[in-house]
């Protein structure tokens, strides 16, 4: 065989060989086994882990810098006028299947027990920081408001839109009531930047970046996420198929 | 064991099942790699200027998907993982129960010797793969050895390292190896590593004869009718 030929085989081999990858992704049966590969890595992680913090780390490890990601700026709805305001009409809305549906003013957030942690942030791209972050714990404010039965996951609602679509994320029960899910309201002993998700945002330790949602304006307590947004559970997940289990 | 054959039917299952398991984590790994191209030291690292190494951008062909997709990439990196890493642990069982490691793979005292290593080299050099008394020649067994007890294992070792899920359970892991940012710059130093691994060998195998080498790796027929197979070997 000529050298020719036998280089076209081979960029013929792996062109059928990438379609071939494109076939699978697309087909049922490849999105089924994608989705039970992330339940596997779900299981196994959460069977080792059982519930164990994070790492916390010392003051003078923290980044010099931490970088904000998505949505730095929002520009719609009153944001900006909230953000002029210094934030002192935002609201925190509590509700969905709970007892008492509640609503947060900054003040009453920042009045909880408070929790404050240096942990590392992964970004789905590959990257991390290392910040302080502190506020209080997401049991309390689910204890407060009381889950109803049949509560599974937990939503949160963003006032960011990003390329047309509302920011929302969502997590199970274990990473709900986990000791180091925190509602935070400061970065580095500051009040949150805009860029970092002012004046409210999630902590969800042990998954991606993409989880702690920012610029937080309500908690939901849902029994199914099928009827929210596109029903994948978060912005991410339904604009892009980003895995709902980002802990892998 | 079959006397005729040279290879096992658990190497050669776990082979060709790996093959495809590493071919599809690397590919879909340079994807992921295409999100953020900058590698740290440290458990921290986000701007270009923190950076020891800057990756170029793979092209599409050499991604999987082939074309930029995250998230794909991700789906394909995190399914084979699986099948990868439980093959490569019932290679390890099989190859301590079966005697394959003990006679094959591991390395003997006498091999060290600075003179053997460079005869050994030399015949490789004159492309004579068939020197030697055991199955594999020293450079054979090492290099196995490598990608059997640090390069594959390492994959999945700095992978784990990388999944902020493992967080509460591998912290000793994830420190040992210096802090997440580090975990990421050896799975990329390993997979690249195995890539070339990956080649010599494969170039090894086409001059060796690929088509008797590539059947017995599939059916475990013996090199050639005169060839000694793995059981006659083992007793000499
Ligand atoms: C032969 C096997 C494997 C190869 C060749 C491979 C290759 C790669 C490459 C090249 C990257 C991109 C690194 C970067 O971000 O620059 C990557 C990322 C990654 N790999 Fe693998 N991998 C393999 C096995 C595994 C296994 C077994 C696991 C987990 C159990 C794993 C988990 C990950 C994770 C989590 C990332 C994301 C890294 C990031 O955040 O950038 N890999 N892999
Ligand atoms: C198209 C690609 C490949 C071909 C054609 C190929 C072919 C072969 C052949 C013919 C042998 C037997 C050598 C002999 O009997 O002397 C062999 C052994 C081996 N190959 Fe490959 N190989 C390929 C890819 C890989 C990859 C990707 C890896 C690992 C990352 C790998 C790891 C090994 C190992 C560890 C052995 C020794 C097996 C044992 O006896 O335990 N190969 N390969």
């Amino acid at each position: 065989m000529s050298g020719m030929n036998r280089r076209g085989l081979l960029a013929g081999a792996g062109a059928l060989f990438l379609s071939g990858c494109g076939k699978v992704a697309d087909s049922a049966a490849g999105r089924s086994a994608f989705e039970a590969a992330q339940r596997l890595h779900q299981g196994a992680q959460r069977a080792l882990g059982g519930g164990g913090l994070v790492k916390e780390y010392a003051p003078s490890e923290i980044s010099p810098y931490f970088r904000g990601n998505g949505s730095v700026d929002p520009q719609n709805g009153d944001y900006q006028a909230q953000a002029a305001a210094g934030f002192t009409n935002w609201r925190l809305q509590v509700g969905g299947l709970v007892e008492r549906p509640l609503s947060f003013a900054l003040e009453e957030i920042r009045r909880l027990p408070q929790r404050t942690q240096i942990t590392r942030h992964d970004c789905v791209e590959g990257w991390s920081a290392i910040g302080q972050w502190t506020g209080p714990q997401l049991s309390v404010l689910l204890e407060a408001a009381g889950l109803r039965d049949g509560a599974r996951f937990i939503v949160f609602r963003c006032a960011d839109n990003l390329n047309g679509q509302d920011y929302y994320e969502s997590v199970d029960l274990d990473d709900a009531f986990h000791p180091q899910t925190i509602v935070a309201h400061a970065l580095n002993g500051e009040p949150l930047p805009i860029r970092n998700g002012a004046p409210l945002r999630m902590r969800i330790e042990r998954q991606l970046g993409y989880k702690h949602a920012k610029y937080l304006t309500g908690i939901e307590a849902v029994a199914s996420l099928d009827t929210i947004g596109e029903g994948k559970g978060g912005y991410w997940e339904d604009r892009s198929d980003y895995q709902w289990y980002a802990g892998i | 064991m079959d006397k005729t054959k040279r290879h096992r039917l658990s190497t050669r299952a776990w082979h060709w099942i790996n093959l495809l398991c590493v071919v599809i984590l690397f590919m879909s790994g340079l994807n992921i790699s295409n999100a953020h191209r900058f590698l740290y030291w440290g458990d921290y690292g986000f701007q270009p200027s923190e950076a020891w190494l800057v990756v170029p951008r793979f092209p599409a062909w050499a991604t999987i998907p082939d074309f930029y997709d995250l998230a794909q990439a991700r789906d394909w990196h995190n399914l084979f993982a699986w099948p990868f890493a439980l093959v490569l642990l019932f290679m390890w069982a099989a190859m301590i129960f079966n005697g394959h490691f003990w006679r094959d793979i591991r390395t003997r005292r006498r091999e060290w010797r600075l003179a053997s290593i460079a005869e050994d080299i030399k015949a490789h050099l004159r492309l004579n793969f068939g020197h030697s008394p055991g199955k594999y020649n020293f450079l054979q067994k090492l290099s196995y050895g490598i990608v059997f007890g640090v390069l594959l294992p390492g994959m999945v070792l700095t992978g784990l390292a990388i999944s902020p899920g493992m967080g509460p359970s591998y912290l000793w892991m994830i420190e040992l190896m210096g802090g997440r940012q580090s975990a990421r710059s050896f799975h990329f130093i390993f997979a690249w590593a195995l890539f070339a691994f990956f080649v010599v060998h494969v170039l090894l195998v086409i001059l060796a004869g690929p088509y008797r080498q590539i059947r017995s790796m599939i059916t475990g027929a013996p090199l050639d009718k005169d060839a000694p197979t793995a059981q006659q070997e083992a007793r000499t």
